[in-house]
C-alpha cells in the first residue's frame, strides 16, 4: 500500500463540478472508486488530482420520463437492480448489474464509471448498446451534448469525451413491448468474474420477421462494439435456421477478439457465435 | 485533511490523506483491526464494512468519501455486550475456521439480514458471493447465516 497524495476536489454541485473539470483537465473524475482504487493500488495510474463526483445528488437519480429512462451517471448497480422502472422496462440491464463483481461492488460501482472506464470487458455496455443508450455529456463551456454510446468509443480505453466534459447521465429508450431482450455473460464463474464474452441483444419482430436488430458485445474487440454485419443479416428476414446461421457467420466479420489472461481469440469467436445462435433459436419458440 | 464521520455510532474525526484507503485509516489510525485486508483489490470481501448500511469493500473507498457517512465495522455489530445474532450463529454453528475472512462474511451477512431477515440459501449465496474463504468450503458459513436467530428468538434464548 502506498497512498496517492493527490488532492481531491469536492464540488458542491454539478455546476461546480463542471467548473473544476474545466480548471483541472488532467484531474481524474472519481465516482464509486471501484476501478480507480484498484489502479492506484497497482501503481497503474498517478493522477495529479481527483474530482469527487460521488456526493452529487444531481448525478444520482433514476427517472422514468415518457419514452426513456434517465439514469444519473453515479447511480450504483444496486440502485439499478432495485429500481422499479429499470426492473419493468430494462430487465437485461438488471441482469447485467447483478453480474458486476458481487454485492460489495454493486453497492459502490456506478454506471457512469463503467462507461467512462472504457474497458472492453465492461458488463453494462453491451446491453446499453443493444438498447440504443445515449450519453449526456456536459461541460461548462458548451453545456449538454447527447452522444449515442455506439459513437462514444474511439479505440482501446479512448472516448470522444473532451477533457472538460463529464458523463452526467445515460438516457435509455424504453424498448417496445414486442422487443425481445437478452443478456448473456460468459465468465469463469458467476460472481467476481471479468467476462470472456458478453452479449446484449434486442430484436424487434413483426410476426416472425426481424424488423430491427441490435447486438452489443463485450470482450470481443478493443472497445464495446455492435455487430453491424450480423445485425444486417437479420433485418428483413424471417428468423429461420438459415437466417440464424447467416447472422452467426456474419459475426466473424464484426468482432476482433484477442488472446489475453482470461481467454483466447479462438474461444471468444466460437462462444460469441454460439451464444448468439442459442438466443436466436430460443426466439423461434 | 480532517475527515469527520460516524464510526460505530460515535462521532469520529481523523487526520488523513484524502485518497487513503478507508481500510488503512480504520486499521492503522483508528486501531480497529477487526476489518481485514485480503486482496486489496475488491475481490475477496475480507475488508467489508457497512457505509450508510450498505456492505462495501473498504479497500476501494478513499477515506475522503466517508465524510458525513455512518461507517460500521465488525467491532460495531455487538450491542450491550451481546453479539450480533449472526456473530452468535457463526459461534454456534462453526462458521469460522482460521478467521481472516470471518469479519467480512459477518458484516456482509448483517447487511443481508437487515434487508431480508429470512433469506433462502440462494439469496445467502448471492449476498456472500463477494466474500472468499480459503478454509471451510462455505457450507458452514451459509448454514450459520441461514440459522441466524431472529430478534425474538434471540431474546428468548
Amino acid at each position: 500500500m502506498m497512498t496517492s497524495a493527490a488532492p481531491v476536489h469536492t464540488p458542491a454541485d454539478l455546476a461546480d463540478a463542471l467548473a473544476l473539470r474545466a480548471a483541472h483537465p488532467a484531474a481524474w473524475l472519481l465516482a464509486g472508486g471501484t476501478d480507480i482504487m484498484v489502479y492506484l493500488e497497482a501503481h497503474a495510474i498517478d493522477p495529479p488530482a481527483f474530482i469527487d463526483l460521488w456526493g452529487l445528488p444531481e448525478l444520482r437519480g433514476v427517472d422514468s420520463r415518457g419514452d426513456h429512462i434517465r439514469v444519473g451517471a453515479c447511480a450504483d448497480y444496486t440502485t439499478l437492480i432495485d429500481d422499479p422502472a429499470v426492473r419493468a422496462h430494462l430487465p437485461p440491464l438488471v441482469e447485467a448489474a447483478r453480474t458486476v463483481g458481487a454485492r460489495q461492488i454493486q453497492n459502490r460501482g456506478t454506471i457512469g464509471g463503467n462507461i467512462a472506464n472504457a474497458s472492453p470487458a465492461g458488463d453494462t455496455m453491451p446491453v446499453l448498446l443493444a438498447l440504443d443508450a445515449v450519453l449526456e455529456l456536459q461541460s461548462a463551456a458548451r453545456g449538454l451534448r447527447a452522444v449515442p454510446l455506439a459513437d462514444f468509443y474511439t479505440g482501446y480505453k479512448r472516448t470522444v469525451m473532451a477533457p472538460d466534459e463529464l458523463i452526467a447521465a445515460v438516457r435509455i429508450p424504453k424498448p417496445a413491448k414486442a422487443d425481445r431482450l437478452h443478456f448473456r455473460k460468459v465468465g469463469t464463474r458467476l460472481a467476481q468474474s471479468i467476462s470472456k464474452v458478453v452479449l446484449g441483444g434486442r430484436l424487434r419482430l413483426d410476426g416472425d420477421t426481424v424488423t430491427e436488430a441490435r447486438l452489443g458485445w463485450g470482450s470481443v474487440a478493443a472497445t464495446p462494439v455492435r455487430s453491424p454485419k450480423a445485425e444486417a443479416a437479420l433485418v428483413g428476414q424471417a428468423l429461420s435456421p438459415s437466417t440464424i446461421e447467416a447472422a452467426v457467420a456474419a459475426l466473424d466479420g464484426d468482432i476482433t477478439p484477442i488472446d489475453d489472461v482470461r481467454s483466447t481469440a479462438g474461444y471468444r469467436v466460437r462462444v460469441a457465435g454460439r451464444i448468439l445462435r442459442s438466443w436466436l433459436e430460443s426466439l423461434r419458440g | 485533511m480532517k475527515i469527520q464521520f460516524e464510526l460505530n455510532g460515535a462521532p469520529t474525526a481523523v487526520e488523513a490523506t484524502p485518497m487513503a484507503r478507508l481500510l488503512d485509516v480504520l486499521r492503522e489510525d483508528l486501531r480497529l483491526t477487526g476489518t481485514k485486508e485480503g486482496c486489496g483489490e475488491g475481490e475477496c470481501g475480507a475488508c467489508t464494512v457497512l457505509i450508510d448500511g450498505r456492505a462495501i469493500n473498504s479497500c476501494l473507498v478513499p477515506v475522503v468519501q466517508v465524510r458525513g457517512a455512518k461507517v460500521q465495522t465488525v467491532e460495531g455489530l455487538a450491542r450491550d455486550g451481546r453479539l450480533h445474532p449472526v456473530q452468535q450463529a457463526f459461534v454456534d454453528h462453526g462458521g469460522a475456521q482460521c478467521g481472516i475472512c470471518t469479519p467480512g462474511f459477518v458484516v456482509a451477512a448483517a447487511e443481508l439480514l437487515a434487508r431480508d431477515p429470512q433469506p433462502d440459501a440462494i439469496t445467502i449465496r448471492e449476498a456472500l458471493a463477494g466474500n472468499l474463504c480459503r478454509c471451510t468450503g462455505y457450507q458452514k458459513i451459509i448454514d450459520s447465516v441461514a440459522r441466524t436467530l431472529s430478534g425474538d428468538e434471540e431474546a428468548a434464548r
